[in-house]
């Protein structure tokens, strides 16, 4: 456990001492969630057709694939005529690009990062690395497929996948959402025992709060 | 380089020579009479630059092998030390006084080879690897691809090819 994670007293400047608890105090204790539909079908839809129009990547590469982001923000490929653009917060961001090899340690930001994010979110696999290891299917420290450790939407395919294959994988992804098929977060929390023990499994130095919202 | 050879031959006990090029030398040096050689020829032979510190695992001779690259700018001249260590009790003298870039050498070391330099900075803090718990990975007896499997779950399916094979049946069919 991290020092700043453990219990501790505070003094406040006018000399008053209280117990703090981060992983309570600074953190939701409560597992994630399932959040269905609230609406009828047709005003899910209209949701649905107005989230397609916005993703909001969430600006953190991973891998080399990270690079192949960055021409989409030029004007050469511009993917902000698709209603694609980058966030430098979770906060912001509905797409989480895990673009290329992961290894455990940036596993445990990426979880960190995903988790933060608000409903509705995406995640969206990029390159051989994040499907099945890659070139990188027998190295010590990178975990060989995504899906069993964060809720995937889509995957493309390549090593490294070409800017443009990007655009046409942001073009099925809103196919995907307008059709209702994204529903990650809610898979997220519905097998969040399952994905939380396939993490911890990789991570061996568990320093954070199981839920990290 | 010959002439810094004799030079430093008449001053230190120095072991085996290897002349790599006219401008790159490797000498094997005694564990302990490293940091007067290598001191030496900071301040008096002109190496002042660390280029990098590295280990070989050499497994079946039971020995680590650590090379102190140094070079010379001026006269774009290189010299590595090699130092033998016993694979059983890998300790080396630290020489982040030197070279405070030794200190991150010395830590990816102690990490990915297990190797100890006592007293060099911060050596005992997390690297570049988070909650390692076996072997380090850089040890030759440390099992790779054993790991990888037994660590990471794996999706079906994956076909490996020989590349050499499958390029050629590809491309020259007729050649078969
Ligand atoms: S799929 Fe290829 S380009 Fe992408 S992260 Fe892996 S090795 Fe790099």
């Amino acid at each position: 456990m991290k020092p700043e994670l453990e219990k501790r007293i505070v003094r406040t400047p006018d000399g008053q001492e209280f117990e703090v608890d981060p992983l309570r105090d600074y953190y939701c204790e409560a597992a994630p969630t399932v959040m269905p539909a609230a609406y009828g079908k047709i005003v899910e839809d209209l949701f649905n057709w107005a989230r397609s129009q916005s993703l909001w990547i969430l600006g953190f590469g991973t891998g080399c694939g990270a690079i192949e982001m960055r021409p989409l923000m030029t004007p050469r490929f511009d993917a902000y005529r698709y209603g694609v653009q980058w966030r430098p917060t979770p906060r912001q961001a509905n797409l989480f690009i895990i673009s290329g090899y992961l290894s455990t340690k940036t596993l445990k930001r990426a979880i960190r990062s995903y988790e933060q994010m608000q409903n509705p979110k995406y995640v969206v696999g990029l390159g051989s690395c994040t499907i099945n290891g890659g070139m990188y299917w027998d190295s010590y420290n990178t975990i060989k497929c995504l899906d069993q450790y964060l809720p995937v939407d889509l995957y493309i395919t390549g090593c490294m996948p070409r800017p443009e294959a990007l655009l046409q994988g942001f073009e099925d992804l809103k196919k995907l959402i307008r059709a209702g098929k994204c529903e990650g977060a809610n898979k997220y929390s519905e097998n969040f025992d399952w994905y939380k023990a396939n993490q911890k499994q990789v991570i061996h130095d568990w320093d954070m709060p199981d839920y990290n919202w | 380089m010959r002439e810094l050879y004799q030079r430093l031959q008449s001053l230190f006990v120095l072991g085996e020579l290897t002349e790599q090029r006219a401008n790159l030398f490797f000498i094997t040096v005694e564990k302990d009479r490293l940091r007067p050689l290598i001191t030496h020829l900071r301040d008096r032979e002109g190496l002042r630059h660390l280029v990098l510190l590295t280990a070989v695992d050499w497994l079946e001779e039971g020995q680590f092998q650590l090379t102190y690259l140094l070079c010379d700018r001026l006269t774009r001249r290189d010299l590595g030390l090699r130092v033998m260590l016993d694979r059983a009790n890998p300790v080396m003298e630290s020489i982040h006084d030197l070279w405070p870039t030794a200190a991150t050498y010395q830590r990816e070391l102690r990490e990915m080879f297990g190797i100890d330099f006592p007293g060099s900075p911060r050596l005992d803090e997390e690297f570049i690897l988070e909650g390692w718990n076996t072997t380090p990975p850089y040890r030759r007896d440390f099992d790779t691809l054993e790991y990888a499997r037994s660590q990471y779950a794996e999706r079906a399916g994956r076909e490996t090819r020989d590349p050499e094979t499958h390029m050629r049946a590809q491309l020259y069919p007729e050649s078969n």
